[in-house]
Parts: structure tokens; C-alpha cells; sequence
């Protein structure tokens, strides 16, 4: 059977896989957005701390995947929880990390500014520090969303299913139509979410920021 | 009316206000000046509460501003700094609304302080509203960020050197316009510089502020009439050359110290020849020990002179002299009264210093306004 017939008789099967990893990566990016942002915003209010966390948040992202995946499996089980607590843990770091530098790399003077004509710490993060970070916020969100594509095919051990399950299925078997039937659409959604995000990127930095750089 | 009632600040051992006691009247262009470390920008700063004071109390209009919230005093009074701090993010336009904005001023209200702002400093709403800050020059930047600080008609404003890092033909035009603006709408401003070519121009009143303590509040004129601190009198530097130079300056600062003396016994025809070679017209006739004589002019040797005779015969002494040390403006009258066109400069010995000559004087007067002059 050739692989263009073999993808065909399976598209169904392919199509609902690359859906299954499509939603446990927007889970997991998710949950690390809603995670990382936040503290990042705090640890740039507390910079004494900010080295530790950002050091913990290091370790992690050192932790193979399969061995944090084997923990999770241990932890909460089989199935597509484990998975994103796993993947959401690696979201967490760039995002942070560039939220953080992001926020500190805006002038200080333009906060001395703000702070000056009468701007409260609130309207100061929305309207003067959080759209200036936000290209370097976007910029950890993409570098997050593409490693995660790539190591969601991991959670296909642990019964996550998506596009890891067809390659489990395809090392398993010697199937090679399987393997390459997992690892081709989620190169291609790899590619497409980075265009995407790179392309919202731009589109989101503030105009004046553009201009002249 | 912005007053400082005892206020001292510290970080650590360092004192940066010490005891500070000040008045700033309502519509005053008020400058603080003072060496770097002064206190200056500390001061500015506790007006809106940026920096709090350790102790002592600042009061305006009467309320004392630490029983104000501290974001919206700050509504109230404009805040215009070196380093412009313009939102990026944000049109020329929003830039200016942003104050009006978080004051919940209506959008027509907030349009119209936009234009109305934008034609003071002659920037046409059509052609600038739209723009981002990094399309405007730094001039431009620092009109849009004193606009930024007048949008919402505060009665005050304070401006930390704001034009410190722009050049000088730049500098002049917003100085000029931001004094018209003050006096036009009336505010009280509060401007912190460095530079008392700036502080003379502007203010109403200076401030001269030195180890965290007020030494003199005056007006330019009296406070360069009567600097109050030897520390005022050298910061005042070259405005006060013109006065200070032409009352010390004595008649050897005017003179050309090189001049051709020849003893009396040098005889007439050897005069004539040294005088031809020198091209002068004139010679200083000394005694042998090198005491001044008078002079004798070639015309006189030619109508009276007889070759081979000692000059001393001809040497008259009709020629104005003043010692050294005599006042500079004695010597200018007689320079001016001499009929032989100069002055000769006499050493408290009486033996000959140097020559005033109209030359030389011109040079000095020269000198004295402009610096060195080249030859």
C-alpha cells in the first residue's frame, strides 16, 4: 500500500488525532499562559525572588519529558491529564521568562513618566508595560506552543492519544506509514503555529515600536 | 503657593534635604539651581510625592499633600522630565489625552485640549496628531511631552532640566515658547536645571541650592547684583564678567608690555634709523638707570634734531603716564585726551612697564567681553 493510499484510507483517523494533540496543546499553553504571566508580572515586582523562581522553572524544563511524564503517569493516572500537567509545566518557562525581562526592559523613564503625570500601578502595567512587553510576551509564547506541539506526541504513552498515539503505534508495529502518519502533521502544525504566532506577533507590537527599529 | 515647611530626606548617611524651608508663589516661573548633588531634583520631586520626605511637611494651597492620595495629586500638577518618556506605543495625540483620559474627560473635551495644545506650540493637529514619537525629532518629542504635562490645565508644573539634552538652537525656541506658555496661561512652574544662561532667561525667581540647603531665592537681577555665597558667585561665572573685569581691571591688563625704551645719551640719527626699522613714530626716552624721561617723536627730531646730538635735548614731556596699578577706566580717559595717541605705563620704581596704545586697548576691551581674542 502506498503512503498516499494508506494516508487516505486513515485520514479519519489522522484528523482526529491531529484534534486531540491540537487541544492538548492549547490546553497546556494555556494553562501555562494563565500561569506564567502573572508570576511574571509579580517577579518583576519582586526582583530579589525572581532569580530563584526563574532558576526552579529552569530545573524543570531540564527534566526529560519522559521521566516528568512518568511521574505524572504515577501521580494522577493514565490519560489526557497527566499529559497536559506535564506539558503545561514546560509551557510555563519561556513565557515566564520573557514576560518578565519583557516588563523590565521597558524604558524607566517612561514609567518614571507615567508614574509622574499620575498613572496608578495598575493603569501603568495595562497601558504603558504590558503592551510594550507584549511582542516579548508573544515571543515566549511562540518558542512555548512549538516546543509543545513537538513533545505532545511524548503523551501518547500515557494514553493521551493525538498524534503521538500514531507513532507509538507505527515504533510498536515497524509500521513506518504510522510514524511518519504522526510525525508529519505535527511538523506541519509546528510550522503553522509558528507562522501564526510570529504573524500575531507583529501584528500586536504597538505601531511606534516599529517605526525606525 | 507650594511651601516647604522643615523638610529633611536621607538615603542612609547621606543628607539630600536638610531642613529644608522654601515659598514658591502661585504663577511664578520658579528655577532650582545648584551643583550636582544639590538637592535640587530631590526637592522637585517630593512635590508630587515621587520621593517622600522623612520628615517636615509641604503644603499646597494650604492642605498638606500627604493627606492627598498621591496618584491624583499628581493629576493636578504636570511633570514634564529630561528624558521625555513618551508612551511609544501611543500617538502624538494619546500621548497629550492621557492625563484628560484617566480624568474621564468626554472625547470632544479631550479633541479639542488636543488641538488647542498642538497649535501653542505651532505643531499643525493634520500633520502631527497621528504620529508615533520615533517619527519626531527630540525638540519635537519634548513640546508633545510639556503638552503631555499642560493637558489637563494643572496649576502647576514641574519640569526636571527638560531640555538638557537637546541642542542649543533647539533649547532656545522652547525655552522662549515655554515662558510664553507660562505667562500666557498663567501656571506656577517649578524648573530644575543646571544652566544659569537658562535659569537668568527664565525664571521669576531663583532658587540657589547647595548641600540640601536654600542659600539665596532671588530674582536674576538681584541675585547677580548680590550673590549671597561665594558658590552663587562662581556658578553666575561669565554673567557677571562684564561688571566684576571692567571695575578690577587696571591700566597693565590694557597694555603691550614690549615696548622700545632708548637710554637719553642715543644720539638723533641712530634714533631716526631704529624708528624707521621699528616702523613707530614715537620712542621711550629712559635715564641711565632705566627711569622714565619722556618721549621724543620722529617729527621732532627731523624739525630740531642735528646729527650726531644726544636725544635728550628733544625729549618732551607732554606724554600721559599712569603707574601700573592705576584704575583701567583712568587710563582709558587719558588714552582718550593724549594727543600723542598713547599712554605710558610706569612701574611703582618709575622705570617704563609698557605702552596703552588704542591697539592694545581695543584688544583688552576685547578680551574682557568676548575671551581670548586671536592676533
Amino acid at each position: 500500500m502506498s503512503y498516499l493510499a494508506f494516508f487516505t484510507k486513515h485520514s479519519n483517523e489522522i484528523l482526529k488525532a491531529l484534534l486531540t494533540h491540537m487541544e492538548i496543546v492549547l490546553i497546556s499553553v494555556g494553562i501555562g499562559v494563565v500561569i506564567a504571566v502573572p508570576v511574571g508580572i509579580l517577579l518583576s515586582r519582586h526582583k530579589g525572588a525572581a532569580s530563584y523562581v526563574l532558576a526552579f522553572a529552569g530545573v524543570i524544563q531540564t527534566i526529560p519529558g519522559l521521566v516528568l511524564l512518568g511521574i505524572m503517569l504515577i501521580l494522577m493516572g493514565i490519560g489526557k491529564p497527566p499529559a497536559i500537567a506535564a506539558l503545561s509545566l514546560y509551557a510555563i518557562l519561556p513565557i515566564l521568562r520573557n514576560t518578565y525581562t519583557g516588563i523590565l526592559e521597558v524604558d524607566a523613564h517612561c514609567i518614571e513618566a507615567a508614574r509622574g503625570i499620575g498613572m496608578s500601578q495598575k493603569q501603568i502595567l495595562f497601558q504603558v508595560e504590558l503592551p510594550l512587553a507584549m511582542p516579548a510576551i508573544i515571543g515566549g509564547l511562540r518558542l512555548s506552543t512549538v516546543y509543545i506541539i513537538s513533545w505532545a506526541t511524548l503523551a501518547g504513552m500515557i494514553g493521551a492519544g493525538g498524534l503521538g498515539d500514531m507513532i507509538w503505534t507505527g515504533l510498536s508495529t515497524y509500521e513506518s506509514k504510522y510514524i511518519l502518519a504522526g510525525a508529519i502533521p505535527s511538523a506541519i502544525l509546528a510550522l503553522l503555529a509558528n507562522a501564526l504566532i510570529g504573524f500575531i506577533q507583529r501584528a500586536i507590537t504597538p505601531k511606534g515600536l516599529r517605526l525606525g527599529r | 503657593m507650594i511651601q516647604f515647611r522643615n523638610v529633611s530626606k536621607r538615603y542612609g548617611k547621606k543628607t539630600i534635604l536638610d531642613n529644608l524651608t522654601l515659598d514658591i508663589k502661585a504663577g511664578e516661573f520658579v528655577i532650582l539651581i545648584g551643583p550636582s548633588g544639590c538637592g535640587k531634583t530631590t526637592t522637585l520631586k517630593t512635590i508630587n510625592r515621587l520621593i517622600e520626605p522623612d520628615s517636615g511637611e509641604i503644603i499646597i494651597d494650604g492642605k498638606d499633600i500627604t493627606k492627598v492620595d498621591p496618584v491624583k495629586l499628581r493629576r493636578t500638577i504636570g511633570y514634564v522630565i529630561q528624558q521625555i518618556g513618551l508612551f511609544p506605543n501611543m500617538t502624538v495625540e494619546q500621548n497629550i489625552a492621557v492625563v484628560p483620559k484617566l480624568l474621564n474627560y468626554s472625547k470632544e473635551e479631550i479633541d479639542a485640549i488636543v488641538h488647542r495644545l498642538l497649535e501653542l506650540v505651532n505643531m499643525p493637529y493634520e500633520e502631527n496628531a497621528k504620529k508615533y514619537p520615533s517619527e519626531l525629532s527630540g525638540g519635537q518629542q519634548q513640546r508633545i511631552g510639556v503638552l503631555r504635562a499642560l493637558a489637563a490645565s494643572p496649576p502647576i508644573v514641574l519640569m526636571d532640566e527638560p531640555f538638557g539634552a537637546l541642542d542649543p538652537v533647539t533649547r532656545d525656541s522652547l525655552q522662549e515658547e515655554v515662558k510664553k506658555i507660562q505667562k500666557k496661561l498663567g501656571k506656577t512652574i517649578v524648573f530644575v536645571t543646571h544652566d544659569m544662561d537658562e535659569a537668568i532667561r527664565l525664571a521669576d525667581t531663583i532658587v540657589f541650592m547647595n548641600d540640601g540647603k536654600v542659600l539665596q531665592v532671588a530674582s536674576p537681577e538681584e541675585m547677580l547684583q548680590n550673590p549671597a555665597d561665594p558658590i552663587i558667585k562662581s556658578f553666575l561665572g561669565k554673567h557677571m564678567n562684564h561688571e566684576n573685569n571692567a571695575a578690577n581691571l587696571v591700566a597693565s591688563d590694557f597694555m603691550r608690555a614690549k615696548v622700545l625704551t632708548v637710554p637719553k645719551t642715543k644720539k638723533t640719527l641712530e634714533c631716526i634709523e631704529l624708528m624707521s626699522r621699528r616702523d613707530v613714530s614715537s620712542l621711550i626716552v629712559v635715564e641711565e638707570d632705566d627711569t622714565y624721561l619722556g618721549t621724543v617723536s620722529v617729527d621732532k627730531i627731523r624739525a630740531q634734531g642735528k646729527a650726531g646730538k644726544e636725544i635728550k635735548e628733544l625729549v618732551t614731556v607732554e606724554s600721559m603716564t599712569v603707574t601700573r596699578n592705576s584704575n583701567a577706566q583712568e587710563a582709558f580717559e587719558l588714552l582718550i585726551a593724549s594727543p600723542t595717541g598713547y599712554v605710558v605705563v610706569l612701574n611703582d620704581d618709575n622705570t617704563v612697564a609698557g605702552l596703552i596704545t588704542k591697539t592694545s586697548m581695543a584688544k583688552a576691551m576685547g578680551e574682557a567681553l568676548w575671551g581670548e581674542m586671536t592676533q
